[in-house]
C-alpha cells in the first residue's frame, strides 16, 4: 500500500481540534459531576428501608443501564419533545442523557461499595448510640468511598469516550469537529487518526492515576 | 432489690426459626452474669436484644431508667430513641469491629464526639485515660491494623467505656483470639467487674465464668435451662442438659 500521509493539512485545523477537545472535556466534567450526584442518590436509595424508593431507583438504574447510549441520546433529543413539549438544545440533551446514563452505573458502584463494608462496622457504630444516618456518614461512607474510587474513575474514563456519541446531535465535540475537518479535506485517515490519538493522550494520565489509586488501596487493606 | 437490667417475656424468631422463647432475666447493679450454652442456643441473640441490635418481637427490656415494650400493638421505638437507649450500654464484639479508618485514639473518641457532642479536647483526654486503663497508652496514634487481636479487643473495650454506659455487654469477646492473647482481655474484664460494672458476658471460657461471674445462666434452644450462683451452676449443675454441655469442657481441659 502506498499512501502518502499528509498531516500538514490537519495542522491547519488545529484550532478546531483544540476547541473540540475543550468541548469534550467540558461535557465530561459536567456529566461526571452531575452523574456522581445522581448515582449517590440512586445508590443510597437502593439501600433504603422504603420499598418505593428501592423500586424507583431500581427502575431508573436498569432502564438506563440496559438501553444503548446512542438510543437514549436520540430519544432525549427527538422523542422527549414530542412526548412532553420540552425541547432541549443539543448540548443540554447530551448532558442530561450522559448524566442519567453514567449515574446508573455510578449508582451500582456506590451501592456495591457500601454493602462491601462489614456489617459489624455499622453494628459497632449503632452500639455506641449513633443514629443510622450518622453511622453512614462517619463510619460506612469514609471506608466505602476509598473502595469506590478506582471503579468510579474507570467509569468516568468510559464516560469521556461516551461523549463522542453526542456528535450525532451536532454538538461540536472533538469527534464532530473531526468529521467537519475530514469532509473539508477528504483526509479521513489523517483526521480520524489524530482524533483517536487525542482521546488517548487525554486519558493516559487518568488511567495512570487509577492504577496508582488501586495500588494504594491494595496496600492499605 | 435494685435491678439494673430487667428482661421479661422476651421473644424473637428469624423467619420460622424461634431463637428466644419467653426469656426472663434480672441483673442486679454491679453484678456480672455469664451466659453460657451451645452455639445456636440464643445467647448472642439475647445479648443483642438488650441493645436492640436485634429487635425483639415480644416482651419488655429495661436497662437503668429506660424501658421498651415489644409486640402486641406496641410501636417500635423511633430511631432516635433506639440510639439513646443503646448509648447507655457498651457492647464488645467477637470480631472487635474497630473502625479501621481511625486511629486508636479516634476510635475511642468517636462515641463521645458523635453521640454526646463532647468537645474534642475533652474527648481526647477521656480516651487517653481509658486507653491507659486498658494498658495501651503507647498505641494511641496507631491504626487498628497494626494491633494484635488482644490489643484490638482492649481498644474496643475502651471505646465502649468512653460512652460511660451503665451496663457492659460482651459477645464472645475472646473467641476470636489466639489462646496466648485471651488472658490480657480477660484481665481487663476482671478489673471492670471488680470496679462494680454491671456486665453480661456471653462466653465459652467456663473457668473465667466461674471465677468472675456472680451468676451463670445456661441457655439451650432459646430458653434459660438453669441459672444460679456461678459455683453452683458450673460445679453442681442440676439439669441434665447443663451437665452434658459442661462435660465437653471438663473432658477437654
Amino acid at each position: 500500500m502506498s499512501y502518502t500521509w499528509h498531516f500538514d493539512i490537519v495542522w491547519g485545523y488545529r484550532w478546531i481540534f483544540l476547541t473540540g477537545t475543550g468541548v469534550t472535556i467540558g461535557i465530561t466534567i459536567a456529566v461526571v459531576v452531575l452523574g456522581l450526584i445522581v448515582g449517590l442518590i440512586a445508590g443510597i436509595a437502593q439501600l433504603s428501608r422504603s420499598p418505593v424508593l428501592r423500586w424507583l431507583s431500581w427502575a431508573y438504574i436498569e432502564m438506563f443501564r440496559l438501553t444503548p447510549l446512542l438510543v437514549l441520546l436520540l430519544w432525549f433529543y427527538y422523542a422527549l419533545p414530542i412526548l412532553t413539549g420540552i425541547k432541549l438544545d443539543a448540548i443540554t440533551a447530551s448532558i442530561v442523557t450522559l448524566t442519567l446514563y453514567g449515574g446508573s452505573f455510578y449508582a451500582e458502584v456506590i451501592r456495591g461499595g457500601i454493602v462491601s463494608i462489614d456489617p459489624g462496622q455499622s453494628e459497632a457504630g449503632l452500639a455506641l448510640g449513633m443514629t443510622p444516618t450518622r453511622v453512614m456518614r462517619r463510619i460506612v461512607l469514609p471506608q466505602a468511598i476509598k473502595r469506590m474510587i478506582p471503579p468510579l474513575m474507570n467509569q468516568s474514563i468510559i464516560q469521556f469516550k461516551n461523549t463522542s456519541l453526542v456528535s450525532v446531535l451536532a454538538v461540536p465535540d472533538l469527534l464532530y469537529q473531526g468529521q467537519v475537518a475530514a469532509m473539508d479535506t477528504y483526509r479521513a485517515l489523517e483526521v480520524y487518526t489524530v482524533v483517536a490519538v487525542i482521546y488517548v493522550i487525554v486519558l493516559l494520565p487518568l488511567t495512570a492515576i487509577v492504577k496508582q489509586a488501586e495500588k494504594r488501596l491494595a496496600q492499605s487493606n | 432489690m435494685n435491678y439494673k437490667i430487667e428482661v421479661s417475656g422476651l421473644r424473637k424468631s428469624f423467619g420460622s426459626l424461634t431463637v428466644l422463647r419467653d426469656i426472663n432475666l434480672k441483673v442486679e447493679a454491679g453484678q456480672v452474669v455469664a451466659l453460657i450454652g451451645p452455639s445456636g442456643s440464643g445467647k448472642s441473640t439475647l445479648l443483642r436484644c438488650l441493645n436492640l441490635l436485634v429487635m425483639p418481637e415480644g416482651g419488655q427490656v429495661r436497662i437503668g431508667a429506660d424501658s421498651f415494650s415489644f409486640g402486641d400493638g406496641s410501636k417500635l421505638p423511633a430511631t432516635r430513641e433506639q440510639a439513646r437507649f443503646r448509648s447507655n450500654t457498651g457492647m464488645v464484639f467477637q470480631h472487635f469491629n474497630l473502625f479501621p479508618h481511625m486511629t486508636v485514639l479516634q476510635n475511642v473518641m468517636e462515641g463521645p464526639i458523635s453521640v454526646k457532642a463532647m468537645p474534642k479536647p475533652q474527648a481526647a483526654e477521656l480516651a487517653r485515660k481509658l486507653l491507659a486503663k486498658v494498658g495501651l497508652s503507647d498505641k494511641v496514634d496507631v491504626f487498628p491494623n497494626k494491633l494484635s487481636g488482644g490489643q484490638k479487643q482492649r481498644v474496643a473495650i475502651a471505646r465502649a467505656l468512653a460512652m460511660e454506659p451503665e451496663v457492659m455487654l460482651f459477645d464472645e469477646a475472646t473467641s476470636a483470639l489466639d489462646p496466648e492473647l485471651v488472658g490480657e482481655v480477660l484481665g481487663v474484664m476482671r478489673d471492670l467487674a471488680a470496679e462494680g460494672m454491671t456486665m453480661i458476658i456471653v462466653t465459652h471460657e467456663i473457668g473465667f465464668a466461674r471465677e468472675v461471674a456472680d451468676r451463670v445462666v445456661f441457655m439451650r434452644d432459646g430458653v434459660i435451662v438453669e441459672e444460679g450462683p456461678a459455683r453452683e451452676v458450673i460445679g453442681q449443675p442440676k439439669q441434665e442438659a447443663t451437665r452434658t454441655f459442661l462435660s465437653h469442657f471438663h473432658n477437654r481441659g
